[in-house]
């Protein structure tokens, strides 16, 4: 490092401890909302999750019977490729493990698709192990459409673009494929902590 | 979906303050020399860094308001009066310093002057920003969409690029430029005195049978109000691209 910005002090944030922030990011209290289009308004009676691709039967829930599988209900920090951080978030959802858990897959990528078209890829190594959810509840209630409502990927572990709003479904795929915004510049994995924000990072 | 502009790795590179424009008494231009820009599309981002004495960082992103043809990178920025990075550079820099930049960044909310389609435009606040970048290169290119452009803002006083919009636009008949203001008017003001609604968006936007291509960017209410609206009107979710800021900057 060299250079420094003339008369640049910066705020630092008390109470906060730096392991908990990834680097470029900063803690906020509100929950921003970003999407690159329409927010979609989904009929809890038509909507459905799919796991689909590379498996020998697709599978389909309504949702009645995804609501009726486990669900947990964690705590966990979120991170948002546009710099800001979120400690502490609860949120209750089915873990993806749950979803997959009896499905036969040789796949090691997947990619999660939503309503209105947006996708984001994932090796299922990030989606299973107790990393991932489909999330229905945020600090005990439904989720705002806003948010990703009726129910949204999440994978705290990465950046949230990969937590993908109004979830649909996970196609299980052989070979990797860039999502939406893996196309339009940004990092293919998303690992908050390495700052894979950019292709190249 | 087409792959954007940006290939390489986006390392951080050194800039120099050449021009600081007073916009709004909240809100001012910067105009930065970068030396080895590889150059933008009009919609873009980049990510600003700044770097303390002891070596802590803070890191922004803000939208790019120069066109393309533009050969230097101008950020027009808000001060948010409790942030970080913005009342560093609206209030603090001054020409000659130098700042760290990367990008640019984004390959979604971007508008090429190629494309003859109508073009809807609906800016809140400094969301206006990547907006004037847009206009700015259909100006500069010549470019035969027929634009219009609906732009909310608090007060008279608060309006980014007042005089350039109005120029622009008296210039060209394929710009047209309504405003809004939401909390104060000054005497005899001519334009429309509320927040963006179904009424104000059937005068100004376009039919739907126009198929517009609609950029939206403001403060979330105002994002999902407009793009509410436009959905409901028979717009496909589709035509229309957003991107939104709210308390998240600083």
């Amino acid at each position: 490092m060299g250079f420094i910005s003339r008369g640049f002090k910066g705020k630092r944030r008390e109470g906060v401890s730096s392991a908990r922030v990834p680097p470029g990011q900063h803690v906020v209290d509100d929950f921003p909302i970003l999407s690159a289009g329409p927010t979609p308004k989904i009929p809890l009676s038509e909507w459905s999750f799919s796991v689909i691709g590379e498996v020998d039967e697709p599978k389909r829930w309504t949702w009645t019977e995804f609501r009726s599988l486990p669900t947990e209900t964690f705590s966990v920090d979120i991170h948002c490729v546009t710099k800001w951080s979120k400690l502490d978030t609860r949120w209750t959802g089915v873990s993806v493990d749950t979803i997959l858990g009896d499905i036969p897959t040789a796949a090691d990528f997947a990619v999660a698709f939503s309503e209105g078209g947006y996708t984001t890829n994932l090796p299922v190594d990030d989606l299973t192990g107790g990393k991932a959810w489909v999330a229905f509840e945020y600090d005990g209630q439904p989720l705002d459409p806003e948010h990703g409502g009726p129910a949204r990927l999440l994978v705290p572990h990465l950046y949230l673009w990969k937590s993908a709003k109004w979830v649909r479904g996970i196609s299980l795929q052989t070979e990797d494929e860039p999502g939406f915004w893996e196309s339009n510049g940004y990092h293919n994995r998303g690992d908050p902590w390495r700052e894979q924000r950019y292709w190249g990072d | 979906m087409a792959r954007a502009a940006v290939l390489g790795r986006l390392t951080w590179q050194l800039g120099e303050v050449a021009e600081l424009i007073r916009e709004t008494p909240r809100v001012s231009s910067l105009v930065v020399d970068v030396p080895d820009w590889p150059g933008h599309l009009a919609g873009q981002h980049v990510d600003v860094r700044l770097t303390a004495e002891d070596g802590y960082q803070a890191q922004r992103s803000y939208s790019i308001a120069s066109p393309p043809e533009d050969p230097r990178v101008t950020l027009t920025v808000e001060r948010l009066d409790d942030g970080e990075v913005s009342p560093y550079l609206v209030g603090e820099l001054r020409v000659g310093d130098k700042i760290e930049l990367r990008g640019p960044i984004g390959g979604y909310f971007v508008w090429r002057a190629g494309d003859d389609r109508p073009l809807l435009l609906l800016a809140g606040g400094s969301g206006i920003v990547p907006l004037m970048a847009m206009i700015r290169h259909h100006s500069a290119a010549g470019a035969k969409a027929p634009v219009r452009l609906l732009y909310s803002s608090r007060s008279i006083e608060d309006v980014i690029y007042r005089d350039e919009l109005d120029r622009l636009s008296a210039q060209n008949k394929d710009l047209v430029v309504a405003h809004t203001l939401t909390r104060s008017q000054p005497p005899a003001w001519s334009g429309y005195s509320r927040r963006i609604d179904r009424d104000m968006l059937d005068q100004v936007a376009w039919p739907q049978e126009h198929a517009p291509d609609v950029f939206i960017c403001g403060p979330t209410a105002f994002v999902e109000t407009a793009s509410g609206l436009l959905v409901e009107s028979g717009y496909a979710a589709s035509w229309i691209r957003t991107e939104r800021f709210g308390a998240t900057g600083g």
